[in-house]
């Protein structure tokens, strides 16, 4: 038999090359679902306004996940707090597609991260290198995403973290195996888990982009820099004109590679989220959890 | 015996590089449709066409708004030797390209949780007895099949893979097991139609 792990890490693979997209209300989840996306992450306010309104941010109201979880047939996804397995726990019970640890969120806990081998649902977990990454996947995470900055429509941290796993990779895939070792050592993971890196030149479960994606060429940028698909938050519905910018960056990553069809689809789609520079925050939250 | 086949993937969203690596491994190239040039290219000498695992709410968005749909279902509909996986199944079924006479069951046995792995007979492929690996992510069923499609699996007494001419659906994903005996099987179909 194979196990949930396994299964957990398939559902990922079928969520490679599509946009998933925050949601607050059912209405923007079948708005999401009619423009192509291939999941939604449910949450009661999306990263721009949790930084505006700043103070705890937790775990949405079950029921209005729920809500969410009926309005629309694509998997669901919500956030729990890093380290708050009770939170994880009861996305558990309502039957949650996948469960984002997220540094959006207030950290529940400075020190650990969940146990994520203890559940049957599926985690995403953020990371800013290849170690954090493969500490992740260790705990129990089937699928990684970047740690760009939420909330800011800057993209200068996802393309950051995403150019430093993918250098990182590189770095193992030419190791000598005497060499493997010390790298585990350095990156504070075991040893199977680099071996597996350097063996495949890749993560061992799909790794999206997320942060700061706000454009249909901000998608594009990171799936050329590797990313496997992308999470776009407030750059949808924050933007002027949601549904035609939700279909644009969907087929934007679909046609990556192909300049012409994203110049058309970059065309009239109204205003874009307005944004903050990274410099012009005060808090970080890609620091939280390492 | 199938180096020489070239087969086109539907890689708007979802697992297909996972069929062009068992393609690969089985011989064959692998061609990936993302646009409709990418297609009207292929169309040009086609051979057979896989529909991947993934959403099939996206790929039909796609297929649309990239004006695909028309041309591949009826490329299908010609004849065009055709496999689908999961989505895949179902964007074949009556709701969707309606190539094939089945009706899908999406999300059959609900959310992740559902999710389970099988093995299981396939008509054809196990008939000495033998079992083939079966994943089944989110998947659907058939629930309905016209006179014309051929039964070929059935696990918990629900139809999970079936035929009807040159077109093949499981509700598994073959592509996630290292056992090609069921890519080997659609290749068969696209080798007797060349």
């Amino acid at each position: 038999m194979e196990d949930r792990q396994t299964l957990n890490r398939n559902l990922a693979q079928m969520l490679k090359g599509g946009v998933i997209m925050d949601v607050t209300t059912p209405e923007q989840a079948r708005i999401a679902e009619a423009a192509g996306a291939c999941a939604v992450m449910a949450l009661e306010r999306i990263p721009a306004d949790i930084r505006a309104a700043g103070g705890v941010s937790r775990m949405s109201d079950p029921k209005m996940i729920k809500g969410i979880q009926e309005a629309v047939s694509i998997p669901v996804m919500a956030k729990c707090r890093i380290g708050h397995f009770v939170e994880a726990q009861i996305l558990e019970a309502i039957e949650i597609d996948y469960i984002d640890e997220s540094e959006v969120l207030s950290p529940a806990d400075d020190v650990y991260h969940i146990d994520k081998r203890k559940f049957n649902v599926p985690f995403v977990c953020g990371a800013k290198d290849l170690g954090e990454a493969l500490r992740r996947i260790n705990e129990g995470a089937t699928m990684i995403r970047t740690k760009g900055e939420p909330g800011t429509g800057d993209v200068i941290q996802a393309v950051r973290h995403m150019r430093m796993m993918q250098s990182e990779i590189r770095r193992l895939t030419s190791m000598s195996t005497d060499e493997l070792y010390e790298a585990a050592k350095q990156l504070r993971v075991p040893y199977d888990l680099v071996q597996y890196v350097h063996d495949n030149g890749k993560l061992p479960v799909v790794n999206f982009a997320a942060g700061g994606v706000a454009t249909p060429a901000d998608a594009a940028l990171m799936m050329q820099l590797g990313a496997e698909g992308v999470f776009v938050g407030s750059g949808i519905f924050k933007s002027g004109d949601p549904v035609k910018r939700a279909q644009a960056i969907v087929k934007a990553v679909t046609n990556y590679d192909n300049p012409k069809i994203i110049a058309e689809l970059s065309e009239d789609l109204g205003e874009a989220m307005v944004g903050i520079n990274e410099s012009e925050i005060e808090l970080l939250m890609a620091e939280r959890g390492k | 015996m199938m180096s020489n086949l070239r087969i086109a993937t539907l890689a708007l969203q979802g697992a297909f590089a996972e069929h062009e690596q068992m393609l690969r491994s089985l011989g064959a190239e692998s061609v990936e449709i993302r646009n409709l040039n990418d297609w009207l290219t292929y169309a040009e000498n086609p051979q057979g066409l896989i529909i991947p695992g993934g959403e099939s709410t996206t790929m039909t968005r796609i297929m649309h708004d990239l004006e695909l749909w028309d041309p591949i279902r009826d490329a299908i509909a010609g004849g065009l030797p055709v496999f689908g996986t999961c989505a895949g199944l179902i964007m074949l079924d009556s709701q969707h390209l309606a190539t094939m006479d089945i009706t899908a069951k999406r999300n059959a046995y609900g959310r992740q949780l559902g999710s389970f792995y099988h093995e299981g007979g396939f008509k054809g492929i196990t008939d000495d007895g033998s079992t083939i690996p079966m994943t089944f992510i989110r998947a659907p069923y058939i629930e309905t099949a016209g006179k014309d499609v051929e039964i070929l699996s059935v696990v918990n007494d629900r139809i999970v893979a079936a035929r009807q001419g040159n077109q093949l659906v499981t509700a598994f994903h073959p592509e996630l097991n290292t056992d090609t005996h069921i890519h080997r099987f659609f290749l068969d179909i696209v080798e007797k139609s060349i």
